[in-house]
């Protein structure tokens, strides 16, 4: 499985080093979402220093449809997911190693997206481990349940407007959780401790994980 | 998967046993609407604003329990090989699709209340806001479902979707409800199980469970039955469509010389 899994993630990420749609598509897309965002609620430093933590995971899960779309578009074309099965990779495998390049290539985008948040916000980070955690455990949780959601919806015809839809309110708890443990993490929130939202972000990762281990062949199946 | 067995007309028995389920959900929902309105007294601190507690706890628990709850299970019974049926699929979609219509009626019911009660229709309240995701979480298994697409392939999808936002509702309730907690702690189902009402309010509120359960319960045979007539309408269709087909006997030869099998 764990084999499989390296095969997999090697191969999207070969992928994407060669078309750079993340890098050049996803990526700026995100940080124009923070510049929309500081349009949209005014020049202030207050208010958009208040906000910083949950625009910058707003952008993030924006742009982590975009993520998962293409890598199950990656999929898609050429019938390369018939050839996956044929190639006798263990779906757990597959599902890790598609999970794991997306999640790879979210915490790149994070970074970018980060970045620009604490410039463009004028945010300050008070305690940098407790960010980078909450940030990991949300990508892997996003990379997990994205990886299932695109998988549910790639051979269908509305694939497009149909991941938004069930993703998102699925997703939903780590925007929540991931924007209170960033918040703990910048001092935007004084009384708030962001612990429990980063373990949050892992209850949320974990199941994720397991349930795209247990159920990603019966999903192949489905299209 | 084999073609749908066609479901045979209802007895005389079921028949009258649907109309009278039918019948008394409606009767015990007028008995509500009655006892809530006229027979029980105004509440000390909600006033006659109290009178939506007959409705709106038993419109939440068939939206938020029954049907949600029924939609997964069977999702999952169709999942495991053992189970696997057709009648699970139909069962799990129109579990969801009266679900969702008692779902957006607990928003309903619940923003009414609020307005005097909070003096706002919506708050960002901990069981509002889960609730307003499980609403979009049925809507996306819907929308799911109307995708074309054959129909084993459409009730696996299905049932993954099911069981995969059917995880998620645990973790937003938790995280929501550390999010912020406004709404009145439950009245009836507290966790020591001693109702907090009495008398009369507590016979009308029981009432209000058991005809609004009824009520679902009923909706879901209709639903199940349209689900499965549907799809052999589906079938049908398509044999009528062969027959006529064939009906209008061979095509007429091609004419010497015309390339056969190109379109214009």
């Amino acid at each position: 499985m764990w084999r499989d899994a390296l095969l997999v993630a090697a191969k999207d990420l070969r992928i994407e080093a060669r078309s750079r749609v993340v890098l050049n598509q996803v990526a700026p897309f995100a940080v124009l979402v923070l510049v929309l965002f500081a349009l949209a609620l005014g020049p202030d430093r207050g208010p958009l220093r208040q906000a910083a933590p949950g625009l910058f995971w707003v952008a993030v899960l924006f742009a982590s449809v975009l993520a998962v779309q293409r890598s199950a578009a990656v999929e898609t074309t050429d019938s390369s997911r018939d050839g996956l099965r044929l190639s006798g990779i263990d779906p757990a495998g597959a599902f890790l190693g598609k999970a794991a390049a997306v999640a790879l290539e979210l915490l790149v985008l994070e970074v970018v997206v980060g970045a620009g948040a604490l410039v463009l916000f004028g945010s300050s980070v008070r305690s940098p481990g407790a960010l980078v955690a909450a940030s990991l455990a949300g990508t892997a949780g996003l990379a997990a349940a994205g990886t299932l959601y695109g998988a549910l919806s790639t051979g269908t015809r509305m694939r497009e407007t149909l991941l938004p839809l069930l993703f998102l309110p699925v997703a939903a708890p780590v925007l929540l959780a991931g924007t209170r443990a960033w918040q703990a993490a910048l001092g935007t929130m004084a009384s708030s401790a962001g612990d429990p939202w980063v373990r949050i972000l892992l209850v949320f990762a974990a199941v994720y994980l397991a349930l795209g281990v247990v159920v990603f062949g019966a999903l192949q199946e489905a299209s | 998967m084999n073609a749908p067995a066609r479901p045979a007309p209802w007895s005389r028995r079921t028949t009258w046993v649907v109309r009278s389920l039918g019948v008394t959900s409606a009767v015990g929902l007028a008995l509500v609407v009655w006892l809530g309105l006229w027979v029980t007294p105004p509440d000390k601190t909600q006033h006659d604003l109290v009178r939506l507690v007959y409705l709106h706890p038993p419109i939440a628990w068939v939206a938020l329990y029954l049907a949600f709850g029924i939609a997964v299970i069977s999702s999952l019974l169709w999942l495991w090989p053992r189970t696997r049926s057709r009648q699970w699929d139909r069962l799990a979609a129109a579990s969801m699709e009266v679900g969702v219509v008692f779902t957006a009626l607990t928003l309903a019911t619940g923003a009414i209340w609020g307005r005097p009660t909070w003096g706002v229709w919506w708050v960002w309240d901990a069981r509002l806001t889960s609730t307003a995701l499980l609403l979009v979480l049925q809507l996306g298994y819907l929308a799911l479902r109307r995708v074309p697409s054959s129909a084993e392939a459409r009730a696996r999808r299905s049932a993954l979707a099911a069981v995969i936002a059917g995880v998620d509702v645990p973790i937003v309730h938790f995280s929501v409800s550390w999010w912020r907690t406004l709404h009145q702690s439950a009245t009836v189902l507290n966790p020591d199980l001693s109702p907090t009402i009495h008398g009369a309010m507590a016979w009308t509120l029981l009432l209000g469970f058991v005809a609004m359960s009824l009520a679902f319960a009923w909706l879901l045979v209709l639903r199940y039955r349209a689900e499965a007539l549907a799809e052999v309408l589906d079938d049908r269709a398509l044999d009528e469509a062969l027959s006529e087909r064939w009906a209008e006997g061979p095509d007429p030869s091609p004419a010497p010389g015309t390339p056969v099998g190109v379109g214009s």
